[in-house]
């Protein structure tokens, strides 16, 4: 049964009137007073999320020189960024390492750094061109001179993830942190409970189009996350038990903070960078009241062996997120101290932020232009021969 | 009175002293064990904190010592820049005394530096970068 329409809600946001909760709050809420009673009164719930999100990056604009440089390779603090489109369009990769520094510094600094305001040094080179005649250039920009800096994320905000050990002997540093031996430790990464995704499961309020809270500026869902995968193994209520749905993020980076993005070193693996994510849900009917009620004890995924490096990873057990967050689980007969690598303080603050936003009618909900598919899996890379009859160029 | 930070290392052939009670009965010191590793016909460690009298905590070390075991005094220290956190917890996956924690009320990192053996695998292990050494006085 449907209750309310966005444009009812966005029309009670406009007038103060609207009602709106975190997604930690609306567990309460639907505790005590149940669906039916918290889909009338709730208009919206408030998600966040602040973790390492690899694939990220920015596109940026330089504005044309005199005489102008066609770009073909460019480095921003001496990151290499990707400028093969058109003269002086870039992208900065997120992960990118510096060609000096190596680890210690990223793309993930220089789009840190940018946000912060900060001078970053532009070097780029060409083969010149009757129409772009400059062959090199070495200058200073920041967001204020640039013409557009916005950043655009491949996958962000992954609907679960993985929970990681290590049963090797040897020590392993991972994305997911530093994995000590014989299983040591265990990582996680999500809000949990807090989490857009996992507060809309199948995708029914957040699609295409979708306003959001991103790095601390108003951003958009701009398609389905790379590896998005909606079909993975669900529990009953709806919540996927593993990696599953990813989104496509576009926001101007020019409006963000460095409250909200933030560069991040893995020791051995690489640069990422901390995003800010948060996404507000309407609480349309009896089933958004349910679905953004869920609670961590309701949320599951699997504990993977991070030390296998060929086939498929094993999983060495199901764990709910409660007992991720209690500190220690249970693994192969004995208690595993757990650690978090996403910040739920931050996710929790990012939900708190964007409910006030709401409230003060600074930030009005959306509907979805389309919905994010409900059917894909991802492929695998195999290595193979070309196909047979297929013709290109050498033949 | 001061305190300092101690570790020591006992030869397999000195687990059998009771080390620590000496120190209490002895030479009058407060002796608060952080981490001990000791295992039969194994070079045993022992971390702890050290409080009393100058002179004392020189006579008990002077003690340490003369039984046949070695001790080095902790000189550097751990600094958390905290207003730089974001309190992920990636630094609490290898803390291996429980120094570092995440406060479960409100997600915070807490860092007790009473606890903390300056390992230093939180330095690395840090994200953003806002774990450090820094090297203090020495102490003879």
């Amino acid at each position: 049964m449907s209750y309310k329409t966005i444009e009812e809600i966005n029309e009670k946001i406009k007038a103060g009137k609207a009602v709106v909760v975190t997604a930690e709050e609306m567990v309460d809420i639907v505790e005590e007073k149940g669906v039916k009673q918290a889909a009338k009164e709730i208009d919206v719930v408030t998600t966040g999320t602040f973790g390492p999100m690899c694939s990220s990056g920015a596109f940026i604009n330089f504005g044309h020189s005199d005489p102008p440089i066609k770009m073909t390779k460019v480095w921003l603090n001496d990151v290499p960024a990707f400028a093969g489109l058109a003269a002086v369009d870039a992208y900065i990769g997120a992960t990118e390492l510096s060609e000096s520094r190596g680890m210690e510094y990223g793309g993930a600094h220089v789009i840190e750094d940018l946000i912060a305001g900060k001078d970053i040094h532009l070097v780029a080179e060409s083969y010149g061109t009757h129409c772009y005649p400059r062959k090199e250039i070495s200058t200073y920009i920041n967001k204020n001179n640039v013409n557009q800096a916005f950043m655009f994320n491949p996958r962000n905000a992954y609907q679960n993830y993985n929970a990681a050990t290590n049963s090797s002997n040897k020590i392993m540093y991972t994305y997911m942190g530093t994995l000590l031996p014989r299983c040591g430790n265990v990582t996680y990464s999500t809000s949990g409970q807090l989490s857009p995704l996992l507060n809309d499961p199948f995708y029914r309020t957040i699609g295409i189009g979708t306003r959001i809270f991103f790095g601390g500026a108003q951003g958009y869902v701009a398609w389905e996350g790379t590896q998005h995968n909606p079909e993975q193994k669900r529990g009953e209520n709806g919540v996927p038990l593993g990696p599953a749905g990813t989104l496509a993020l576009i926001g101007d980076l020019k409006q963000m903070s460095t409250k909200y993005v933030r560069a991040a070193v893995y020791q051995q693996y690489g640069v990422s960078i901390f995003i800010g994510v948060g996404i507000p849900i309407p609480i349309i009917d009896e089933d958004m009241a349910e679905k953004t009620a869920v609670k961590n004890k309701d949320i599951y995924t699997n504990v993977v062996d991070y030390s296998v490096s060929s086939g498929p990873r094993p999983v060495l057990r199901r764990v709910s997120y409660t007992e991720l967050m209690s500190g220690s689980i249970e693994l192969n007969g004995k208690m595993v101290p757990t650690a978090p690598l996403s910040s739920i303080k931050k996710a929790r603050e990012i939900a708190c932020v964007l409910k006030e936003q709401i409230l003060k009618g600074e930030f009005l909900l959306t509907q979805p232009v389309t919905s994010l598919p409900l059917t894909n899996t991802v492929n695998k890379l195999e290595i193979r021969n070309k196909t047979e009859g297929e013709l290109n160029e050498e033949d | 009175m001061k305190k300092i930070k101690v570790t020591m290392y006992f030869p397999a052939n000195k687990i059998a002293v009771p080390l620590t009670y000496h120190l209490i009965r002895d030479y009058n010191l407060m002796i608060n064990i952080l981490n001990a590793d000791v295992s039969l016909n194994k070079v045993g460690t022992l971390v702890a904190d050290i409080e009393g009298e100058d002179k004392d905590i020189e006579a008990g070390l002077e003690y340490v010592r003369k039984i046949g075991a070695e001790y080095t005094v902790f000189t550097k220290s751990i600094i958390w820049q905290e207003e730089s956190c974001v309190h992920c917890g990636a630094c609490t996956a290898v803390c291996p005394s429980g120094a570092l924690k995440m406060d479960k009320s409100d997600w915070s990192l807490t860092f007790d530096r009473e606890k903390c053996l300056i390992c230093e695998l939180c330095v690395n292990a840090c994200p953003l970068r806002v774990m450090s050494v820094k090297n203090g006085d020495i102490i003879k």
